[in-house]
């Protein structure tokens, strides 16, 4: 591997490729280094000699072909095995990488990911999502991947890894970061509309602490349930077909935003109100009320383990302020109560807050999160201190 | 190479009637059994469908030249490069070299009067026009958006009437280039003329015979693929969709299976073409007939055991897609033997710089650095990254369009003279040669850089969505090495209608061209220009097809001719260029 290890020091990938962010990546850019290296040799080679020939075979006045065999077979046979070798070494080599590119060690760590029009959806052991994935430096990290709808592909270019997102399948790819900071993540398999916008951030923290400290802020709504219910919109896949501003999207159903409290004509049915029980059937069970011209546009079942009935009211309480008709606490009584519940829940997370305490230097830039991250999502379910949050709301 | 002795004395004289005056009616073109005029209306169709095919490629780089996309929105954007794709791929360069130039060529150069079956061979011809409006409606009134690919489950699920549409019109295509692939293979098998035994036909027929071999043994799957999709999109049989129990994986199976032994329908008879124009403007012996031969039939075969590498990260087991990547390997062997001997070919010639073989050494430096890219995809570790993004794009284009599409030009430019009777103008010729290869390597080489810092296939805009931006450095990177590409295909389009206006304009106003021009020594040059109705008036016998000493220049005629027997050595002053 020394071989390798020299090659890798060579300019040619570092050109090729920003700086790699794995330790994995570094494998694929020496090995890009090296192939680089044998098509460089081949093409001046070849181009070099078809240069030499056209000038001097080139046709002029004095000068006629000149008799020379039309073939040989050692000629022929040397630069049939040369290659053989080479590009045998060259498979070697890629396959070599390709295993532990494949190969997760045992003790990684898993992040669930779930790929759907036209984003991805980051969910953490401790339940917290997120559309940024934030990873833990220099630790193996897994990828466990689920495709909602169609064929997605999680592409990082920094890391030099990529795999698809297929759905009815679960598929893997895993890393190891070593450089902290923020990198470019895509979707490289076509998925329909908006397959150029379905892009995010990886943000590899500055140490394990800022990394835990980050998924126990992504575990907690926000305090003000209209805000809640918005960041549900953005998250849960109701912003794909229902605005919030009275535009129709393509294929979708109707705009938010002055739904709360209104009449609404339904198909061979007399007309109802949208009220919360209007509200929590079209969630629950889409086609049991369709609005006159909404037929045939099937709105998928969102059961409780998709969207749960905490979650249902903070959406109904984003409808009503988007109509106006909000009458829930105000964001400062909701923020000074959520605060309240928090210091009440110190004890049981001292071990964390006091992890979080020690390292200083690290919460300054988790706190700095940017605007993307604000809007980002908290899973509750399944926590104590999020029941305790749903019942605040619930009031 | 022997004329009859009839069109020896006639010297240059064209016959008073020839395959294009003949018979003049409509009729008589729209029911013609003749393969030149099958040839002529495949040529037709063709350069329009690469028109077409042209100018949605000029509209995808206009509209990458602004990160959040110029021209488009998001919805029109993935319409406009899928029909780019589709038609280039089903309608433009599957058919290009064998329909139109094999088509024309193929019987003449086995002294043949005909293809072994006529009335298929126009059938081929009704079928290719029926898919291709099949085809074009599909993708023009209802907005196909699944790319060339059709990948499932987003194409069995969204859309569902463009890509029934569109995969009934690429099942039609499939049958008519089945057709093709029979016709030509049957001819090559039993019509070859007294004396052409398999190893002394001329290496375009051996590129097109192997091409002939995978259009039939992979075209039925791919009909199989398309009614599957269809099936599967209109009742939900639970084939390709989980929903309804299927694996979209299986689909890429399916249609790699054809797709990827498609690639080399498109290359094979470009490499065909290369062969057969490089000896005439060294003036010398094929090197390594033997060789480049049996390497076409390889690359035939070996073809077939690669479609896997299409899908690296698609899930595929990482068995498979090892066993893929040492397959794919093998495949580069008879293509680099090829190049050798194409460089062999040239050393020690006397080498005449025609517009053709502008093209061809064009061919070589392109499909070089194709063929070498393709190291970096066909090995597992770099895929990984490359995989999808625009480093494919470029791979893909410098060997289909540097390769295919710039052979196929040689090719019109080396056999337009028979083909019409007319020379064109050399000096425009070789600055179209110059500007499709200053604009090609402009608009494709950052590509492969654009690819390997990250940017993905089929992106309409790179500036990232809202509340998520790409990060400012790539972003600087992208736009900047978009616009070069875009630039560059502004030249290569350029050079490209020069090099269709130069052929269009010796139509009407090239000198007559001698029977002759280039001192060619298979069959084809022996016959009159542009060829009688029957091609040949007797059965030719044949000899070697790359021996130039037998020829020399005639000023008189500006063309070559069969040397009167006393004369000892070839004269080193030809010309063949008026």
């Amino acid at each position: 591997m020394s071989v390798c290890h020299t090659l890798l020091q060579l300019p040619l990938a570092g050109f090729w490729f920003g700086e790699p962010a794995t330790t994995n990546a570094e494998n694929v850019d020496s090995l890009f280094g090296i192939i680089t290296w044998i098509c460089i040799a081949f093409f001046i080679l070849i181009v070099g000699l078809m240069a030499v020939f056209l000038v001097r075979y080139r046709h002029r006045d004095g000068h006629a072909e000149l008799p020379s065999p039309s073939h040989n077979n050692s000629l022929e046979i040397i630069w049939s095995v040369i290659p053989i070798l080479l590009v045998a070494l060259i498979f070697f080599l890629g396959f070599t990488a390709f295993m532990d590119m494949r190969t997760p060690p045992a003790d990684s760590y898993d992040i669930q990911v779930l790929a759907s029009k036209w984003k991805f959806l980051f969910r953490y052991p401790n339940g917290a999502e997120s559309e940024v994935l934030h990873i833990p430096p220099d630790r193996p990290v897994r990828l466990v991947q689920q495709s909602a709808d169609v064929l997605h592909s999680l592409y990082i270019p920094a890391f030099r890894t990529k795999m698809d997102c297929v759905p009815g399948r679960y598929t893997y790819q895993w890393f190891n970061a070593n450089k902290p900071g923020d990198y470019d993540l895509f979707c490289a398999e076509y998925c329909g509309l908006d397959h150029s916008n379905m892009n995010s951030i990886v943000r590899v923290h500055e140490s394990q602490a800022a990394f835990d400290l980050q998924l126990k802020k992504l575990n907690v709504p926000p305090a003000y349930p209209p805000d809640w219910g918005r960041e549900l919109w953005e998250r849960k896949g109701c912003k794909q077909c229902h605005s919030i501003d009275g535009s129709e999207r393509p294929g979708g159903g109707p705009s938010w935003d002055d739904l709360w409290g209104t009449e609404r004509q339904i198909m061979n049915a007399s007309p109802v109100i949208a009220d919360e029980n209007y509200i929590k059937e079209s969630i629950r069970m889409p086609q049991a009320k369709i609005r006159t011209g909404y037929q045939g546009i099937n709105m998928s079942a969102y059961p409780p383990s998709l969207v749960s009935d905490a979650e249902i009211d903070a959406l109904i309480a984003f409808m009503k302020e988007l109509a106006g008709k909000y009458d829930g606490p105000s964001r400062e009584e909701a923020e000074a109560a959520a605060k309240a519940a928090a210091e009440e829940g110190v004890g049981a997370d001292s071990a964390a807050a006091a992890n979080a305490d020690a390292t200083p230097a690290n919460e300054k830039p988790a706190a700095e999160e940017t605007k993307a991250e604000e809007t980002t999502g908290k899973e509750p379910e399944g926590t104590a201190s999020d029941s305790a949050d749903s019942g605040d709301q619930e009031q | 190479m022997i004329a009859t002795p009839a069109q020896l004395e006639h010297g240059s004289d064209a016959p008073a009637s020839n395959y294009l005056n003949v018979n003049k009616t409509i009729a008589s073109w729209a029911f013609t059994l003749d393969h030149k005029r099958i040839g002529i209306m495949y040529l037709v169709g063709i350069a329009v469908s690469l028109l077409l095919g042209g100018l949605f490629a000029m509209a995808v780089r206009l509209h990458l030249w602004m990160p959040e996309g110029a021209l488009f929105n998001e919805d029109t954007y993935n319409q406009v490069f899928t029909l780019h794709g589709a038609i280039m791929v089903f309608l433009f360069i599957i058919p290009s070299v064998p329909a139109s130039l094999g088509n024309f060529f193929l019987p003449i150069m086995l002294g043949a009067k005909d293809v072994a079956f006529p009335r298929m061979n126009l059938a081929s011809f009704y079928l290719w026009v029926l898919g291709a409006i099949f085809f074009l409606a599909a993708l023009l009134m209802t907005g196909l958006d699944t790319g060339w690919t059709f990948y499932t489950p987003y194409s069995s699920e969204t859309h569902t009437a463009p890509v029934v549409a569109a995969t009934m019109g690429v099942f039609i295509l499939g049958f008519s280039s089945i057709f093709t692939g029979l016709n030509f293979v049957v001819t090559v098998n039993t019509m070859r003329p007294p004396g052409m035994t398999w190893f002394k036909m001329p290496l375009f027929l051996w590129s097109i015979y192997s091409t002939g071999i995978i259009q039939l043994l992979a075209t039925p799957v791919l009909g199989i693929t398309v009614l599957l999709l269809a099936a599967e999109a209109t009742l939900h049989i639970g084939i390709f969709d989980p929903k309804y129990g299927g694996d979209p994986v299986l689909f890429q199976h399916f249609f790699w299976f054809y797709s990827h032994p498609a690639v080399y329908i498109m290359i094979l008879p470009a490499m065909g073409v290369i062969s057969e124009l490089l000896p005439v403007y060294c003036r010398k012996h094929i090197f390594g007939y033997k060789f480049i031969a049996l390497s076409s039939v390889a690359i035939a075969l070996l073809g077939f055991l690669v479609w896997g590498h299409h899908m690296f990260v698609s899930s595929q087991s990482a068995l498979a897609t090892v066993i893929f990547s040492g397959l794919t390997f093998s495949v580069a062997i008879p293509s680099g033997i090829k190049v050798f001997n194409w460089l062999a070919t040239m050393y020690k010639g006397n080498i005449y710089l025609t517009t053709s073989m502008c093209y061809v050494l064009s061919f070589l430096f392109l499909f070089t650095i194709g063929g070498l890219t393709g190291l970096h995809l066909g090995s597992l570790a770099t895929d990984i990254a490359l995989h999808d993004t625009y480093f494919v794009v470029a791979h893909f284009h410098y060997v289909m369009m540097g390769g295919a599409l710039i052979a196929f030009i040689a090719g019109l430019f080396h056999w337009w003279p028979k083909m019409f009777g007319v020379m064109y103008n050399e000096f425009w010729g070789r600055i179209s040669a110059l500007l499709v290869f200053v604009g090609f390597n402009l608009t494709f080489f950052p590509q492969f850089y654009l690819g390997s810092l990250g940017m993905p296939r089929r992106y309409a805009s790179y500036e990232g969505r809202e509340g998520f931006p790409v990060s400012a450095e790539l972003l600087e990177q992208f736009t900047r090495l978009h616009r070069v590409s875009t630039v560059g295909a502004m030249v290569l389009g350029v050079g490209l209608f020069i090099a269709a206006g130069v052929l269009l304009a010796a139509l009407f106003y090239g000198r007559k061209a001698p029977r002759n021009p280039w001192g060619g020594a298979t069959l084809e040059w022996t016959c009159a220009t542009p060829p009688i109705h029957h091609n040949f008036d007797e059965t030719p016998t044949v000899d070697d097809p790359y021996i130039y000493a037998n020829l020399e220049w005639d000023p008189d005629e500006g063309g070559f001719k069969p040397k009167p027997p006393s004369t000892p050595t070839p004269s080193p002053e030809h010309q063949p260029v008026g």
